[in-house]
C-alpha cells in the first residue's frame, strides 16, 4: 500500500507539490490527471527519489516503510517502479546487459538468486515476445535511436522483467499508436494481482478504456483537488479541468 | 645527455617534466618476476627493467637480438633514448605470413630504462602485438618502439600502460603504413605519476590506414598525455583517432593531436575525437587539435567535449534497482566503448576490461 501523506515539494524556489493526499491500496490501479504543468511528473519522481527536489513536507510510505529516505536503487528493491515520462537514452550502454544489470540487482536486493546470461535471455525473449518486441531490442543500445513508442514500451519490457509491486506510469500512453497502446495496457494488466498497485498518469481517457483503474484523481497546481471512480475521467474528456483549480 | 625537453617547446608546453629532472636513478635492484602477469595463452616476449629475460619469454622464430641505434629525428626523448639504448625487441615478420598474436611484457623496479623496439612486418604480413606495461616502485621508462609495414600488411598494436603509481613513462611509437597497410592502435594509459605516449604515423602509400585510440583513466595527482602526429604523405589514405580521458581527483590529462595532409595526399579522409569526462572538480583536461592540411580534396574532421557523467542517466539506471557506484562504472565503460574499438581479439578486450574494472572499483 502506497500512502502519500500531506507532501509538499519544491525545485530550488519553486513550490510545485502543495499538500497532496493519496492512498493506492493493494491490489489496485488508480489514475492520475490534471493539466500540463501541475507537478505530476514531479510527483513521480519525488517518489523514485531523484535529486534536485526539496521535501517541504510530509511524507510517504510504502509498505510500511518511509520511502523519501531511500536511495533510488533501494526504492526499487522495495518494489517500486517509475516509467520515465520521456525515457533517457544511454548510448555505449547495450539493452540486455542493462536489463540484466538491473534484474539481478534488485534480486540480489531481494534475496534471490541471480540469473545467468542464458536464463536472463529466456526470460527476456519471452517477454519481448508478450509486448510484440523484435528481439534486436536486446542487442541495441538503451533506447538510442528507439521511436518513441518504442522507448515507451522498452518501459513496460523493464516493468515487466523486474515485477514491482507498485508501477508509476508517467505518460506511458503518449506517442503510441493504438495497437502499442492496447500491448503496453496487457502489460500492466499482466501485472494485476492483490499485491500490485499501480499510479497511472495520463491525459487521455483512451488508456483506461484498456487499463481500467479503481479510482481517479485529478492533480491541479500541486494538490489533488478531486478524486472518484472511472466515470471522472469520461466527465473530464468532456468539460476539461475548467473551474476544477479552486475546487 | 641530450636535455630533456621544457616547456617553451610548444610539443611540450602541457607537460612538464621538470620533476623527472630533478630525480636521478640509481641502477635498478635485481627483480624477481611478479607471478601475476598476465596469460592470454599467446607466445610472451618479457622485458625487465629494460633487459630481455629470455628465460621467461617464448622462443620466437621471428624476434631477433638488439642492434645498435642510430636516430635522425630531432626528438630530444628519442635521442636521449638512442644514447642509453642497450636492449630491446625486434621483430621482423615475413613477407605473407601471420604471426598471430604476441604479447610483450614490460615490468620495471627501478632506474632508467630506453629499451629500442623495431618491428617489421612484410608485405602483407600480420601481426596482433600486446603491450602490458607494468612495474613498482620509482624509475623511468623511456621506450622507443619503431614500426614498418609494407604494401598490405596489418599491424594491430595494443598498449596497457599500467605502470607504477610512482614512475615516469614516456613512450615514443613512430609507425610507417605503405600502401594498403594499416596500423590499428589502441592504448589505454592507466599507470604511472606523469607519462607521455607520443605517437608519430606516416600513412606513406595509398590506401593506407591507421586506428589511434586510446582510453586515459587517471585519478589522484596522476598526469597522462596523449600526443600524436598523423601525416598522410599518399593520397585516399584514412586516419581515426578516439581518445576518451576519464579524470578523477585532481588528475590531469592532455590530448594533442596534429593532422598533417601533404599536397599529394588527396581524398584524405581524417577523423579525430577526444572526449574527457571529469569526475571531479580538481581534474583538469587541455584539448589541443591542430589541422595543417596542403590538399584540397579532403574530408577531415576533429572535435572535442569536456563534461561530467550525465546525473539523468545515473538516475535512470539507480531507478531500476542499479547501485550508484555500478550505474557510474556501467556509464563510465559506455564512455569508453567506442576508443576500444579496435581491439578486435577476444583475449586482449578481456584484459582491457578486466583493467578498466579494476581501475574502477580500486577507487
Ligand atoms: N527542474 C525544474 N526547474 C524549474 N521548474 C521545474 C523543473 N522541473 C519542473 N518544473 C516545473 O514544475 C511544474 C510541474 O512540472 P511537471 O513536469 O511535474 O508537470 P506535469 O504535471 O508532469 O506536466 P505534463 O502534463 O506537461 O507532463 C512545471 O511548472 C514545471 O515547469
Ligand atoms: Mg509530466
Amino acid at each position: 500500500m502506497l500512502e502519500i501523506k500531506n507532501l509538499s515539494a519544491r525545485i530550488g524556489d519553486k513550490e510545485i507539490l502543495r499538500g497532496v493526499n493519496l492512498i493506492v491500496p493493494d491490489g489496485e490501479i488508480h489514475a492520475i490527471m490534471g493539466p500540463n504543468g501541475a507537478g505530476k511528473s514531479t510527483l513521480s519522481y519525488v517518489l523514485s527519489g531523484r535529486e534536485g527536489y526539496e521535501v517541504t513536507g510530509g511524507e510517504a510510505i510504502y509498505n510500511g516503510q518511509d520511502i523519501l529516505a531511500l536511495a533510488p536503487e533501494a526504492r526499487a528493491a522495495a518494489g517500486m517502479f517509475l516509467a520515465f515520462q520521456y525515457p533517457v537514452e544511454l548510448p555505449g550502454v547495450g539493452n540486455a546487459n542493462f536489463l540484466r544489470t538491473a534484474l539481478n540487482a534488485v534480486r540480489r536486493a531481494r534475496g534471490e538468486a541471480e540469473l545467468d546470461a542464458v536464463a536472463f535471455l529466456k526470460l527476456a525473449r519471452a517477454a519481448l515476445k508478450n509486448l510484440s518486441m523484435q528481439d534486436d531490442m536486446l542487442k541495441r543500445n538503451v533506447n538510442v535511436g528507439f521511436s518513441g513508442g518504442e522507448k515507451k514500451r522498452n518501459e513496460v519490457l523493464q516493468m515487466a522483467l523486474l515485477r514491482p509491486g507498485l508501477a508509476i506510469l508517467d505518460e506511458t500512453d503518449s506517442g503510441l499508436d493504438i495497437d502499442a497502446l492496447k500491448i503496453v495496457a496487457e502489460g500492466v494488466n499482466a501485472l494485476r494481482s492483490p499485491v500490485f498497485s499501480a499510479l497511472v498518469i495520463t491525459h487521455y481517457q483512451r488508456l483506461l478504456d484498456y487499463i481500467v483503474p479503481d479510482r481517479v484523481h485529478v492533480l491541479a497546481a500541486g494538490k489533488i483537488v478531486r478524486s472518484g471512480g472511472p466515470e471522472l475521467a469520461l466527465e473530464l474528456e468532456a468539460r476539461g479541468y475548467a473551474g476544477l483549480e479552486a475546487a | 645527455m641530450t636535455a630533456l625537453p621544457t616547456r617553451s617547446l610548444e610539443a611540450w608546453r602541457y607537460t612538464d617534466l621538470r620533476p623527472l629532472d630533478a630525480m636521478s636513478f640509481a641502477e635498478a635492484p635485481a627483480a624477481p618476476l611478479p607471478d601475476d602477469l598476465p596469460d592470454i595463452g599467446v607466445p610472451r616476449l618479457v622485458f625487465v627493467n629494460g633487459r630481455f629475460d629470455a628465460a621467461a619469454s617464448s622462443t620466437l622464430m621471428f624476434a631477433h637480438g638488439f642492434a645498435t641505434v642510430t636516430e635522425e629525428s630531432d626528438l630530444p626523448l628519442a635521442l636521449i633514448n638512442a644514447q642509453h639504448a642497450q636492449d630491446g625487441l625486434t621483430l621482423e615478420i615475413p613477407a605473407g605470413v601471420d604471426a598471430g598474436v604476441v604479447l610483450l611484457i614490460s615490468y620495471a623496479n627501478g632506474g632508467a630504462l630506453h629499451p629500442r623496439h623495431r618491428i617489421s612486418l612484410g608485405a602483407g604480413a600480420t601481426l596482433t602485438l600486446l603491450e602490458v606495461i607494468k612495474g613498482e616502485g620509482v624509475y623511468w621508462h623511456n621506450p622507443v618502439t619503431d614500426i614498418v609495414l609494407a604494401q598490405g600488411a596489418r599491424l594491430a598494436h595494443y598498449r596497457l600502460q599500467n605502470e607504477s603509481r610512482e614512475a615516469f613513462h614516456l613512450a615514443t611509437i613512430r609507425a610507417a603504413a605503405a600502401a594498403d597497410a594499416a596500423y590499428e592502435s589502441f592504448t589505454a594509459v592507466m599507470g604511472a605519476k606523469l607519462s607521455r605516449a607520443e605517437f608519430h604515423v606516416e600513412l606513406t602509400g595509398a590506401k593506407a590506414h591507421t586506428h589511434l585510440n586510446a582510453a586515459q583513466l587517471l585519478g589522484g595527482s596522476q598526469h597522462g598525455d596523449f600526443t600524436s602526429v598523423v601525416r598522410h604523405k599518399a593520397p585516399d589514405c584514412s586516419s581515426r583517432q578516439t581518445v576518451k580521458s576519464v579524470l578523477s581527483d585532481a588528475a590531469r590529462g592532455v590530448f594533442q593531436g596534429r593532422i598533417e595532409v601533404d599536397r599529394v595526399a588527396q581524398k584524405t579522409d581524417g577523423y579525430q575525437m577526444s572526449q574527457a569526462l571529469l569526475l571531479s572538480p580538481a581534474a583538469e583536461m587541455d584539448i589541443k587539435p591542430e589541422l595543417q592540411i596542403f590538399a584540397d580534396d579532403v574530408k577531415c574532421s576533429h572535435g572535442a567535449t569536456i563534461g561530467a557523467l550525465d546525473e539523468e542517466q545515473v538516475f535512470y539506471l539507480r531507478s531500476r534497482g542499479i547501485p550508484e557506484d555500478t550505474a557510474r562504472a556501467m556509464l563510465i565503460r559506455a564512455f569508453l566503448t567506442e576508443a576500444l574499438e579496435p581491439v578486435t581479439h577476444a583475449g586482449a578486450h578481456a584484459l582491457f576490461e578486466a583493467a578498466i574494472e579494476t581501475w574502477w572499483t580500486g577507487k
